[in-house]
């Protein structure tokens, strides 16, 4: 049995070492916010944080998170107040919303690091993550809101 | 349990009080079968009582709205409910959606059958859901009017609650129930006064944007129930294979692995979870049939077309007019030869379904714009009713025109072989390789000028396999006849909106055995490039601006020059451009709106650069107007990825691409900054999912014309054909 942490709590999972994080959030804890969209890192619907830093979990081994602290979108804020959430709302970024979390997870460590992030900072920060549906400019209106409202 | 109930039977609506005090509504709409009656195919009409959309008032004066469409993005589990608060005199905060299941009491009254699609929501729903909501308000009024002994006329419904002035009474919607229960719906209702709308016309935030921030809405791919597994499918490497041998003795050592079932298209590996799914199938050894496709390739595809476009099977689409005796006019002829290619969907979710089929019945969840269908193959498949068939929509990560349903089936029978609950995923390359298609087109255009440069013939000829011939039989229960046109194929080209004097518009039908489908847009997602660039080649060729060549042959077409005149005036089109900008702009009506929009693009070493889209769009009456924006803003996306990365190839049978490395998405960085204007207007409404996406492609390779002097004819954009300058 493997010890994880996923926002802040504990699990126990019998899944190999080499199982890809993404599954195990999925199929063991239940906690389906963390979405599959490619399988080998190139849309980024499947991010989370670990320990802190943006992570594909559709490519990040079991044990590599072992003992460090998972967070998914679950954890992001326990009643839809993080600053990007109350943002993602007052700018109705979503449309079909399955890209959404991953969305989310890498603004979130986008505003950690950048208080004010420009266009280009976004840019850098969020082209890993595809959305079909195209709220590519709302993302990008809501990040600057949510940082306008100093991470309120 | 149903305990009173006032039913008049002449009428579309019927109230029952249902167990805890609270007044459901049913709505009977209209139905008939537009796919079939297009095909001379007369639909079997439904006499008996069948309510199909719901309307349910709590004692607490909650209003929930029960949505039998399904949810994909573009906002139909608002806008609905806004049509019915408005009509209905409730608070926006009391108002509530339900995801509807699957039923002949949800058809959609456009279209005939339970379907998300040709962005029809609100047209279909509009009248009938303010008709109802209207009646239920009435019933409302009336039980007040009765309870107090005093005339409907005067009293008013307001927010949830009957008012009536004179004495000052008041009394919630929520007290009424039981009275209103016993009043027998009216047939015409008044509806309100468009100037009193409240939500109608106004930017309401999306009902469902909180459970998409948290992680908290449900996907297909979500479902989870006690005891299911999960399956992966091997599928065959070419287009229309099926399974020859299977060793799957490895898979069967996977940890996790329960079983292994030969589905003829594929092989299942069924196990405890995704991951020893996915580890299962890497351990299969199977051997394909190839099948009839063995030898398909794109290049034989284009070769075959180019062949047909000049044989003698044409069927006519349109015809006005003398094509010989416009040629005898021309001093100028232009001829040219357009290509569009097939295209994936690519959800964002990938395919998926799960089904629980047990000796009493079956339930599905999935994420599905075709309700009825499913049911119906589902219980085909399985041999058992319909009727015992539960289907769940949930929401959908993207449709797009993909999530018609067929890989529900796949799971059902694998639920049934292992008699549990079943999860089938597709991974991205299954997805990529197993799509149905947008129709790879090819078109011969002609086109002539008279002296003075005005246009005195229009030929076009398009082949392109027919998506009704590929889907009408699974999905709308029908098979059009060979020798009729599939006019999903021609849309666009034989509506074309111009004054050609003499004009032709036909099909020769392809048989390419690739399967295809309604992808976003549907016909128009080509015919808008190839018509709109080719006028733009006659507007040079007569020495015109484009926008004032377009104008000159929209006669009284207000609504097509409309969006034209304010695309052109908000994207400054009669001022110079920024340096190294170039502008291209392009028109096109689908599903019912009208949309204009120009591009700015600049073009560096072959590199084309999409800058700002400014659209202007004409949809009629809008319900939520930051709906059309947003379904605008994606519209153009969906296109502009596909005008310059989209493009599904064959070779020896098998698809080409995989996955997002060789199947190209647009991305924040390459995003250009969109502005959307919304003509105001009170014409019947257009759709907003689709209308979007057609005309970016011509926008943007009308700009490269002007950027560079090199004409785009064949989709995706490619840099290698913008290096050198024409």
């Amino acid at each position: 049995m493997t010890k994880i942490s996923i926002n802040k709590k504990e699990y126990e999972t019998d899944a190999d070492p080499d199982t890809p994080l993404l599954w195990v959030i999925r199929d063991d804890t239940g906690l389906t916010g963390t979405k599959f969209g490619c399988g080998v890192a190139q849309c980024g619907a499947c991010t989370i944080h670990l320990n802190g830093a943006a992570r594909r979990s559709c490519v990040t081994p079991l044990k590599s998170a072992v003992g460090k602290e998972i967070t998914t979108i679950e954890g992001l804020s326990p009643d839809i107040t993080h600053p990007l959430q109350k943002a993602w709302i007052a700018e109705d970024v979503p449309q079909c919303g399955y890209c959404q979390s991953g969305q989310l997870m890498s603004a979130a460590i986008l505003l950690t690091e950048n208080k004010n992030p420009t266009d280009n900072d976004i840019d850098l920060a969020m082209s890993g993550i595809i959305c079909r549906c195209g709220t590519y400019n709302r993302i990008r209106s809501a990040i600057k809101l949510a940082a306008k409202n100093g991470g309120k | 349990m149903a305990e009173t109930s006032g039913i008049d039977r002449r009428s579309f609506l019927k109230a029952t009080l249902i167990s805890g005090g609270a007044l459901l509504v049913g709505l009977n709409l209209p139905n008939a079968s537009r796919a079939a009656e297009r095909f001379g195919i007369t639909p079997v009409a439904d006499a008996a009582f069948q309510p199909n959309a719901f309307i349910r008032i709590a004692p607490d004066g909650l209003v929930t709205v029960t949505v039998g469409q399904a949810e994909m993005g573009q906002g139909v589990l608002t806008s609905l409910p806004m049509i019915v608060a408005d009509e209905l005199e409730v608070d926006w905060a009391n108002v509530a959606f339900e995801q509807g299941p699957a039923g002949k009491a949800f058809v959609n009254p456009m279209l005939g059958s339970q379907i998300t699609g040709g962005s029809s929501s609100v047209k279909a729903f509009f009248g009938p859901l303010r008709k109802s909501a209207a009646s239920v308000r009435e019933m409302l009024v009336t039980a007040a009017a009765q309870k107090w002994g005093v005339a409907p006329e005067s009293c008013k419904a307001m927010n949830g609650t009957v008012v009536h002035s004179a004495s000052g009474r008041t009394a919630k919607y929520g007290d009424l129930l039981a009275a209103a229960a016993l009043i027998s719906p009216p047939v015409e209702p008044k509806l309100k006064d468009p100037k009193d709308f409240r939500y109608i016309g106004r930017s309401m935030k999306r009902l469902d944007t909180p459970s998409k921030v948290n992680g908290s809405g449900v996907f297909g791919i979500d479902v989870r129930l006690p005891g299911m597994l999960t399956a992966v499918i091997a599928r065959s490497p070419v287009v229309g294979g099926t399974v020859n041998t299977v060793d799957d003795s490895g898979a069967r050592a996977i940890r996790g692995v329960r079983s292994v079932e030969n589905l003829g298209h594929g092989v299942a590996v069924v196990a405890d979870n995704y991951w020893a799914a996915h580890k299962g199938l890497n351990a299969l050894k199977i051997t394909w049939n190839k099948g009839k496709m063995a030898s398909a390739s794109s290049e034989a595809i284009y070769r075959a077309f180019a062949a047909a476009a000049d044989g003698p099977n044409a069927i006519e689409a349109k015809k006005t007019g003398d094509i010989a005796l416009g040629r005898s006019k021309a001093v100028k002829t232009i001829d040219a030869v357009y290509w569009t290619p097939f295209l994936a969907h690519a959800t964002m979710e990938p395919m998926n379904a799960t089904v629980d089929v047990r000796a009493d019945g079956c339930d599905v969840w999935a994420g599905i714009q075709a309700q009825l269908s499913v049911q119906a193959n589902v219980a085909k498949a399985l041999k058992i009713a319909p009727e015992k068939i539960n289907v769940h929509t949930t929401l959908l990560g993207g449709g797009f025109g993909r999530r018609l349903g067929e890989y529900v089936i796949d799971a059902a029978i694998l639920s049934k072989a292992v008699g549990k609950p079943v999860k089938v995923i597709w991974t991205r390359e299954d997805d990529m390789q197993n799509d149905f298609y947008r129709p790879a087109t090819y078109n011969k255009m002609s086109a002539g000028l008279d002296v003075a440069g005005k246009p005195v013939f229009w030929q076009h000829r398009l082949v392109n396999d027919s998506i009704m011939a590929s889907l009408g039989p699974s999905i709308f229960g029908f098979s059009p006849p060979p020798d009729k046109l599939d006019d999903s194929a021609t849309e666009g080209a034989h509506t074309l909106p111009y004054d050609m004097q003499n004009l032709l518009v036909d099909w020769v039908k392809g048989e390419t055995g690739v399967p295809v489908g309604f992808w976003r847009s549907v016909g128009s997602s080509h015919t808008a490039f190839s018509t709109e660039c080719f006028l733009d080649e006659l507007a040079h060729a007569a020495g015109k601006d484009p926008l004032d060549f377009r104008l000159s042959l929209l006669g009284k077409d207000e609504r097509h020059a409309g969006a034209l005149r304010l695309a052109a005036e908000k994207a400054g089109w009669r001022t110079p451009a920024p340096k190294g900008i170039f502008r291209g702009i392009a028109v096109h009506e689908s599903f019912g709106s009208y949309v204009a929009q120009v591009a700015e693009v600049s073009v560096t070493s072959g590199a084309v650069r999409v800058h700002r889209v400014v659209c202007a769009v004409d949809c009629g009456q809008v319900v939520n107007p930051d709906t059309v924006a947003a379904q605008m803003e994606g519209g153009i996306i969906y296109g502009l990825t596909a005008a310059l990365y989209g493009e599904i190839t064959l070779k020896d049978g098998s698809i080409d691409q995989h996955n997002f490395y060789d199947y190209k998405m647009l991305r924040m960085n390459e995003t250009p900054k969109i502005e959307v204007y919304i003509l105001p207007s009170t014409e019947k409404h257009g759709g907003v999912g689709e209308p979007g996406t057609p005309p970016i492609a011509p926008a943007v390779a009308n700009a490269i014309f002007a950027a560079t002097g090199k004409r785009i004819r064949s989709l995706p954009i490619r840099p290698s054909d913008l290096k050198e300058k024409a």
